[in-house]
């Protein structure tokens, strides 16, 4: 790595920088099937951006694929990501990668249940990350993971490191997660649907949490929810993704004030208030089509109220149009936000 | 409490613990030695003195029953200790790399398996000369498979499971998902496998020795005390049921225990 390259890593270098990304799904004959379909976006330091989507938009493979840990049969087609402008992640071997995740990257599962060890003590599986990490000695990373326990609002860390995961409520144990996950002040959480398994109070707390940390430590975070309140609650910006290509993007006022593509306000529409009490609800008609059911047009032709012919044979590129509000949409061009505005 | 009802387990603990009391305290204590022939005293019915009666060469029986022990807990811990290293080797490679290693691996188990035990042990044992290391070896590599079995199952159960990922993708190498993440998760599977080929070397061990080829003598071996006693069975029976008796209450103690601990694991699941 030269010099020059290394100069140019400065305050303003995003610390996770996608560009174009491109996951193909090998099957056994015939072309790989696209996953994702270019995919770019940025995070900079300290902040949090929202990716949204519905189940089977690619949002988790996106997530994944920072960390290198694709699925069998996926791969990286083409694009490139970078963390901290010095560390292309696309193209490092499994062992330089596996050195950054949980130390540079951690990530939070969605399952709190199943994703702690039931055989082990929930002590030990903090302490772990920080042995492999920070080469602490067993005495060091008890201290150290009690501290952590205490850190993520644990009652009770002394006797908790001895407990098991079977012991431990659903909020408890995505705490001991979190506290897992940010046990070596990683730059970067990737949060994959924290709050998914979780009862609503429980979910504001862990919310909570996360805003607390970010505060402390100035992580950024890049939070997957289909839970699009959850998203505008957290977030500086947001993607919705459909398909395996991202629809909009925006900061979070934009984007779900201002909705530009006909997809993110039928999102919007489709969550359940007070108001809409007695009235069927909203819903986007179909499903997000499988990689080997796309066609050439906007993925969202075939559910779109709005397609026109256009739509079904071309593909629209994603255009901004104000500031850094982008859109892949034709209509938005044509006809203007507001027509499709929910709120 | 679940535990209480388990009667396999409890029976198997009882059985299992006289053996290791008796072969603890023969250890230290037995009424005669061993190996001590008389031979004015051959072949007696039990008496006060010799409480088990004596063999063809007026030894004591109870002693030498007792001392058996020894051979056959050597027997048992050292082959499932082989065949627990072999198949922890084999079921964890097999289980975490999967395709062609996996099936290689799992195709040379099944044809161990295809065998009958005591065939194999006797081919092993015969090729080279008999003696109690060359009989517990041979057991040790017949258990390899079930451990492989176990092993492999349990390490392709756990691999996929969220927790494993999730340390994956906490920076986990392979080796520490391996000992870390998976092992603690199938050590329950792992114990009560050992137990069952415990029984089953004791077993073979006394098949082997009865067909002389095992221990040899005059060191004292259940098995080869009722090849001895095969002999004598009209004149004097206690010499043959003591030995009987002991290879009995082993196996089924060990088996018993076997069964108790995967009950237990079974209702905890």
């Amino acid at each position: 790595m030269g010099m020059t390259e290394e100069a140019a890593i400065g305050a303003d270098t995003p610390l996770l920088d996608i560009r174009d990304l491109r996951i193909q799904f090998r099957r056994g004959s015939g072309p790989p099937l696209p996953v994702l379909d270019g995919v770019s976006l940025t995070v900079n330091r300290g902040e949090t951006v929202g990716i949204v989507g519905e189940s089977g938009s690619g949002k988790s493979v996106l997530s994944l694929s920072i960390l290198g840990l694709l699925p069998g049969g996926m791969h990286i087609g083409g694009g490139e990501i970078w963390y901290d402008g010095r560390h292309p992640l696309h193209r490092m071997s499994g062992r330089e990668i596996r050195a950054l995740r949980g130390k540079e990257i951690a990530m939070i599962f969605q399952d709190p249940m199943s994703s702690l060890n039931p055989g082990l003590a929930v002590g030990d599986q903090v302490t772990e990350t920080l042995r492999l990490h920070l080469g602490y000695s067993r005495r060091e990373a008890k201290e150290h993971a009690i501290r952590l326990l205490r850190k993520v609002g644990l009652p009770r860390p002394e006797s908790l490191f001895g407990e098991y995961p079977h012991q431990l409520s659903g909020g408890m144990r995505q705490r001991v997660m979190i506290a897992i996950a940010v046990s070596c002040n990683p730059g970067l959480l990737i949060a994959d649907e924290p709050t998914t398994a979780l009862d609503v109070t429980i979910q504001a707390q862990i919310l909570d949490l996360m805003r607390t940390i970010r505060e402390e430590d100035g992580t950024s975070i890049l939070l997957i929810s289909h839970d699009i309140s959850v998203i505008a609650d957290m977030c500086d910006r947001v993607l919705v993704m459909y398909a395996g290509q991202i629809l909009e993007s925006g900061t979070i006022d934009d984007v779900f004030e201002r909705p530009l593509h006909p997809y993110t306000a039928g999102l919007l529409r489709s969550i359940p208030t007070p108001a809409k009490k007695n009235s069927p609800l909203d819903s986007i008609e179909g499903r997000v089509p499988a990689p080997h059911e796309r066609s050439a047009g906007c993925p969202f032709a075939s559910r779109c109220p709005h397609a026109v012919e256009r739509c079904r044979t071309e593909m629209p590129e994603l255009v901004a149009y104000r500031g850094n509000h982008a859109a892949r949409c034709f209509l938005a061009e044509t006809e203007g936000a507001h027509r499709h505005a929910a709120v | 409490m679940r535990g209480m009802r388990n009667h396999s387990l409890a029976l198997g603990t009882l059985f299992v613990s006289i053996l290791f009391a008796i072969m603890l305290i023969s250890l230290v204590y037995t009424p005669h030695p061993p190996n001590e022939m008389n031979v004015r005293e051959r072949l007696q019915a039990p008496s006060a003195r010799h409480l088990l009666g004596t063999d063809n060469f007026g030894r004591d029986v109870l002693s030498r029953v007792m001392f058996g022990s020894q051979t056959a807990f050597q027997v048992g811990a050292v082959s499932v200790a082989i065949g627990l290293a072999g198949g922890f080797l084999i079921g964890t490679l097999a289980g975490y790399a999967g395709r062609w290693i996996d099936e290689l691996l799992m195709r040379a188990m099944d044809a161990l398996l295809a065998f009958p035990g005591i065939l194999l042990a006797l081919l092993l044992v015969s090729v080279t000369k008999p003696s109690l290391f060359q009989t517990m070896v041979a057991i040790g590599i017949l258990a390899i498979p079930s451990f492989a079995r176990v092993i492999r199952a349990g390490v392709m159960q756990h691999k996929e499971a969220d927790y494993v990922k999730a340390a994956r993708g906490l920076g986990a190498g392979n080796a520490n998902l391996i000992f870390v993440q998976i092992v603690p998760n199938i050590a329950s599977a792992i114990v009560t496998t050992a137990a069952l080929n415990f029984s089953t070397a004791i077993l073979i061990e006394a098949a082997l020795s009865y067909l002389g080829l095992g221990v040899q003598p005059p060191d004292p071996s259940w098995g080869r005390m009722l090849n001895e006693a095969q002999s004598y069975l009209t004149k004097s029976p206690w010499f043959a049921l003591a030995p009987g008796v002991m290879i009995t209450l082993s196996v089924l103690g060990f088996n018993l225990l076997g069964d108790g601990l995967r009950d237990l694991r079974d209702k905890s699941n």
